[in-house]
C-alpha cells in the first residue's frame, strides 16, 4: 500500500546493528564496522548492518559546511595522558579520564585515514614556513610536520571535509546499506527486558513512510542540542547559530527514554565568538596571535588576572578553563567597558613586520579561509559591514548556551569506558539507582547503560573535547564494540515492548491532531487544538533563556527561578502532545523539538540538583555562587522514567585516572 | 543569509527525481514547487524556511546552475554584500563583495585524489578477531599513541 499523508505505509525491517546519525561518529562506526562484520563471518556470525540518517551523508552532521582545522590531533610529541589532564582542566576536573585518554590513543588513526582519503593538511616545511595542504608535503603518518594552530590543533583546507570522509563511509558500508533522509525519533526497548534495546522507529520526511527497525545493538550518534535557548538573533538570523541548528538533542532525549543514564547535563558550552556570525577564533587566538580587549583597548585576560585565583586550581592552568576565560570577559560586559573586539588590527601588523609580501598575501587568504571553510555567514557580516580584519576590529560576543558533548562541553551519555587503564569497578557514592553499573566499565567500550545501546561523539558524555576527529575515532571504537556485542548475544532475538501500531500512532499523532481540527479556525497557526512546532520552540526558548541562566540574564540562575522553569517546562511537555504537523517537513521539526523539550529538561535538572556553580562564565547560581571542591567534584547523572515523565538526579564519585598536578607545575 | 534561488536560473533540476538543493540541505529547507503554487514559479525550488538557515551553503556549493546565492540576514547585516562560491572538485573559488564595492578572489584546495576514488579497504588488513577486545583499530595508520604506561597513576 503506499501511504498518504495522514496514513503512512509502515516499513519493518531486521537488522543486527543499526547506526542512527549520519555526522563524523556514525561514518567513523561505518567504516570500521564493516572489516568487523567481514572477520566475524569467517567466524560463521552473519551480522547485518544499516544506516539511517535525517539528512545526507554528503553534508549531514556538526561537520556538513567544512571546518578550517581539526581540533584533535595528539601527534607524536605528546602523550594520551597530556590530552585526558587538558580536557579535564577546561572541563573544570570533572571528566572521564578512561574515556579521554582512550580517545587520545587512538585519534591520530583516523586523520592520517583522513589525509590518505584526499583531506589536505597544511604542512610546516623544514623553513617554518607554511604550505597549504596540496603542495604535496610528506603526509603526516609519513612524518609531515602538520601546522599546530594549537597544542592540540592542526590547520586544513576543509571545505570538503565532510564530503570526504562520506565517501569513505558509503563505500564501506554499501549504499544499499544506508536509508537517507529517515528521521529517528524514538528507541524501542525489549519486550522481555527493559533495560535492553529492542529497535527505533521514525519516518520518512520525503515520502509517507514509518520505518520500524528490530536491531540487537544499536549506535546513537546524532549530535548535541542547538536553539533550545533563545538565542542572540531573533529574526531571520536565528538560524545562524554557532552550533548546527539541526541538531536537536536528539540524541539525549531519545537515550532518555529509553532508559540510559544521563551524565554531566548540567554543562553547557558557550562560545565566545565573532559576534553574529559567530566565525571561530581559535585561529585569530592561536595562529595570528590576536588580543581580545575592552572598548579601551585593555585586554581583559591581564585586567582581570586575579578573578582566575578564585578557581583554583582550574583557573592556575597555563590555560585556564574556557568558561572562566568567559568569566572574566563577562566582568567587562557587565560593567559597561563593551564591546570586545579581537584587535585584528594590531596581530595583522604585527605578523607584517616579518614577513615578505607574498606571505603577507597568503596571510590573508588564511584569515579569510578560516571562515569560507566552516563559517561563511561570518564572512557575510564582514562583506555588510565593510570589515577588512587588517583595517578595522571586529566585535566578540558569548552566545546563548549549547549542550553537546564533543566540542568543549561534556554533557551527555555515562557509557562503559576502556578495561585497561585503571578505571574505577566500584561505586562509592550511594544513591546510585540499583540496576545501574557500579564501576565504569560493563563489558562493552561505549555501550550506554542500556543493553546493545551505544553512542559515540556528542552523546559520549563526562570527556568533550574529542571534536571531529574524536567522534570520528569514537565511532570507530563503539562500532568494534558493538560486532563483538552482537556475537555474544546472538540467541537474543529483539521484541518491541510496543506494538506496531502504536508506535505509528505516536508518531503520526502531529499529523492527525492538525487533519482534525485543521477547519475549526479560518487562520491556519491559530488554533485552540493545536500549537505549531515554531511557536512551541519559542516557548521553550523563552523559559530556558529567562530563568535557566541564558543571556538575558547574563548567563545567571537561582533556585527559585529553576522552581519556576520547572513548572513551566511541565506545562510544555504536556502541550507538545500538541503539536501539530501540516506536512512532513513540520512533522520533523515537531520531534526535533520534542527532543529539545527533554534535554532542556535534563539541563534544568541538573543544575538544580548541582548545588555550586562550577562552570563560572557558563552559568551562575547566585544563591550557590561559588565552586565547592568538597561535596560537587562528583559526577551528577540521570535516568528519566519514561512512564511517569520524572526524572532522577544522583552523584557518581569522580576520580583521577592521571596526575592532574602537572598542569600547575 | 538565507539562501535564495533565481528564478532566471533555476531549472528544477530538470529530468531528475528530486533537485541537488533538496538532496543536500541537512535541515530540509529546499523544496520544489511543482505546479508553483507556493511561489508563482512552476518547477523552481525555493528555501521554504529561511530563518531556519544554518548557511552551510551545501544548497549554494552543489546547484548545477549556479541559481541559489544568499542574502545576508536582514535582521543582522547591512545590504549589499555577497560571498559567491564556485566549487569544483579539488578547489573552492570564491568571489566577494563588500557593500562598498571592494572585491576579492580567493582559491583553496578542497581534495588532493579525486572525486568518488577513495578505496576504503584497499591495501588494508582484514580485521582479526581474535584482537576484538584490545585497544587499537582493525588497520594501524602510524597514528596509534601507546602512550607513556606510568602515567596511569590507578593501573
Amino acid at each position: 500500500m503506499a501511504g498518504e499523508f495522514g496514513n503512512p505505509e509502515i516499513v519493518e525491517e531486521s537488522v543486527d546493528i543499526l547506526l542512527i546519525g549520519g555526522g563524523m561518529a556514525c561514518c567513523g562506526a561505518a567504516y570500521e564496522i564493516m572489516r568487523w562484520i567481514d572477520a566475524a563471518k569467517k567466524e560463521g556470525h552473519d551480522l547485518s548492518v544499516k544506516l539511517v540518517d535525517k539528512a545526507a551523508l554528503d553534508r549531514s552532521g556538526a561537520v556538513a559546511q567544512g571546518l578550517s582545522a581539526i581540533n584533535t590531533y595528539i601527534g607524536t610529541e605528546q602523550d594520551p595522558a597530556d590530552y585526558a589532564r587538558m580536557v579535564s582542566n577546561d572541563l573544570m576536573g570533572i571528566t572521564r579520564d578512561d574515556l579521554a585518554y582512550d580517545l587520545g590513543r587512538h585519534v591520530d588513526e583516523s586523520v592520517h585515514l583522513f589525509e590518505e582519503w584526499g583531506l589536505p593538511i597544511w604542512k610546516t616545511d623544514e623553513n617554518g614556513e607554511r604550505h597549504n595542504g596540496a603542495e604535496g608535503l610528506p603526509p603526516l603518518a609519513e612524518g609531515g610536520k602538520p601546522v599546530r594552530s594549537g597544542k592540540w590543533q592542526i590547520m586544513i583546507n576543509g571545505e570538503s571535509y565532510k564530503w570526504i570522509v562520506a565517501e569513505a563511509a558509503k563505500k564501506a558500508l554499501g549504499m544499499e546499506n544506508i536509508q537517507e533522509r529517515v528521521f529517528i525519533v524514538k528507541l524501542v526497548n525489549d519486550k522481555n527486558d527493559p533495560h535492553r534495546i529492542a529497535g527505533a522507529v521514525g519516518f520518512s520526511v520525503r515520502e509517507h513512510k514509518v520505518h520500524v527497525y528490530k536491531a540487537k545493538a544499536i549506535l546513537l550518534a546524532a549530535g548535541g542540542c542547538v536553539n533550545l535557548f533563545r538565542p542572540r538573533s531573533v529574526g531571520e538570523g536565528q538560524g545562524r547559530a554557532w552550533y548546527p541548528v539541526w541538531n536537536a538533542g536528539s540524541t539525549y532525549a531519545m537515550a532518555a527514554e529509553a532508559g540510559a543514564e544521563l551524565t554531566m547535563m548540567e554543562n553547557r558550552f558557550v562560545p565566545t565568538r565573532f559576534k553574529d556570525g559567530y566565525g571561530p577564533v581559535g585561529a585569530w587566538f592561536l595562529l595570528f596571535k590576536a588580543k581580545a580587549t575592552n572598548a579601551f583597548g585593555e585586554t581583559y585576560m591581564d585586567r582581570n588576572k586575579d578573578m582566575l585565583d578564585d578557581y583554583p586550581p582550574y583557573g592556575q592552568a597555563a590555560v585556564p578553563a574556557s568558561c572562566l576565560r568567559n568569566h572574566l570577559m563577562l566582568k567587562e560586559m557587565r560593567e559597561g567597558r563593551g564591546p570586545i573586539y579581537m584587535d585584528t588590527v594590531t596581530a595583522l601588523a604585527n605578523l607584517r613586520e616579518t614577513l615578505s609580501p607574498r606571505e603577507v598575501k597568503h596571510l590573508e587568504a588564511e584569515a579569510w579561509e578560516d571562515f569560507l571553510d566552516m563559517c561563511v555567514g561570518q564572512c557575510g557580516i564582514w562583506v555588510g559591514e565593510n570589515i577588512e580584519p587588517e583595517k578595522k576590529n571586529s566585535e566578540l560576543m558569548p552566545t546563548e548556551p549549547y549542550l553537546l558533548g564533543s566540542h568543549s562541553g561534556c554533557c551527555g551519555i555515562w557509557v562503559s569506558g576502556p578495561t585497561d587503564v585503571g578505571a574505577p569497578t566500584e561505586e562509592t557514592e550511594s544513591g546510585v539507582p540499583d540496576h545501574l553499573p557500579s564501576g565504569w566499565n560493563w563489558g562493552y567500550r561505549s555501550m550506554t547503560t542500556v543493553k546493545g545501546l551505544f553512542t559515540a561523539g556528542d552523546g559520549v558524555g563526562a570527556s568533550g573535547h574529542k571534536f571531529s576527529s574524536g567522534s570520528h575515532a569514537e565511532g570507530r571504537l563503539a562500532a568494534k564494540a558493538m560486532v563483538k556485542y552482537c556475537i555474544d548475544n546472538k540467541d537474543v532475538t529483539p521484541e518491541l515492548d510496543t506494538s506496531v501500531d502504536d508506535l505509528v500512532a505516536e508518531i503520526y499523532q502531529p499529523v492527525k491532531t492538525f487533519l482534525e481540527h485543521k477547519d475549526y479556525t479560518t487562520a491556519i497557526d491559530i488554533n485552540p487544538n493545536y500549537i505549531t512546532p515554531r511557536m512551541l520552540q519559542f516557548r521553550l526558548q523563552k523559559i530556558m533563556d529567562e530563568y535557566v541562566a541564558g543571556v538575558a540574564t547574563y548567563y545567571t540562575t537561582n533556585a527559585e527561578m529553576l522552581r519556576v522553569a520547572e513548572e513551566k517546562l511541565e506545562m510544555l511537555k504536556e502541550d507538545a502532545m500538541k503539536m501539530r504537523a501540516k506536512d512532513l517537513h513540520e512533522l520533523l521539526r515537531a520531534w526535533e523539538n520534542y527532543h529539545r523539550i527533554l534535554t532542556a529538561e535534563a539541563h534544568m535538572k541538573h543544575i538544580q540538583f548541582r548545588e555550586e556553580s562550577r562552570y563560572p562564565g557558563f552559568y551562575y547560581r547566585a544563591d550557590k555562587n561559588f565552586v565547592d571542591e568538597e561535596n560537587w567534584k562528583c559526577f551528577v547523572n540521570s535516568i528519566y522514567d519514561k512512564n511517569t515523565k520524572k526524572w532522577t538526579c544522583f552523584k557518581r564519585a569522580h576520580k583521577d585516572l592521571v596526575d592532574k598536578s602537572k598542569l600547575f607545575k | 543569509m538565507p539562501t535564495f534561488v533565481r528564478t532566471d536560473k533555476c531549472d528544477g533540476c530538470k529530468g531528475q527525481d528530486k533537485t541537488a538543493c533538496m538532496y543536500i540541505c541537512p535541515h530540509d529547507l529546499m523544496k520544489l514547487d511543482k505546479d508553483g503554487s507556493e511561489t508563482g514559479h512552476a518547477m523552481k525550488a525555493f528555501n521554504q524556511e529561511p530563518d531556519q538557515c544554518w548557511e552551510c551553503y551545501s544548497c549554494v556549493k552543489i546547484c548545477p546552475q549556479q541559481a541559489i546565492e544568499a542574502r545576508h540576514y536582514a535582521d543582522v547585516v547591512p545590504l549589499g554584500g555577497s560571498v559567491q562560491p564556485l566549487r569544483g572538485t579539488d578547489s573552492i573559488m570564491w568571489t566577494i563583495k563588500f557593500r562598498n564595492g571592494t572585491m576579492k578572489r580567493f582559491k583553496f584546495p578542497i581534495r588532493t585524489t579525486p572525486e568518488g576514488s577513495i578505496d576504503p579497504y584497499g591495501g588494508k588488513p582484514e580485521a582479526d578477531m581474535s584482537k576484538i577486545d584490545e585497544p587499537g583499530f582493525f588497520v594501524q595508520c602510524n597514528g596509534y599513541r601507546a602512550g607513556d604506561p606510568s602515567e596511569l597513576i590507578c593501573k
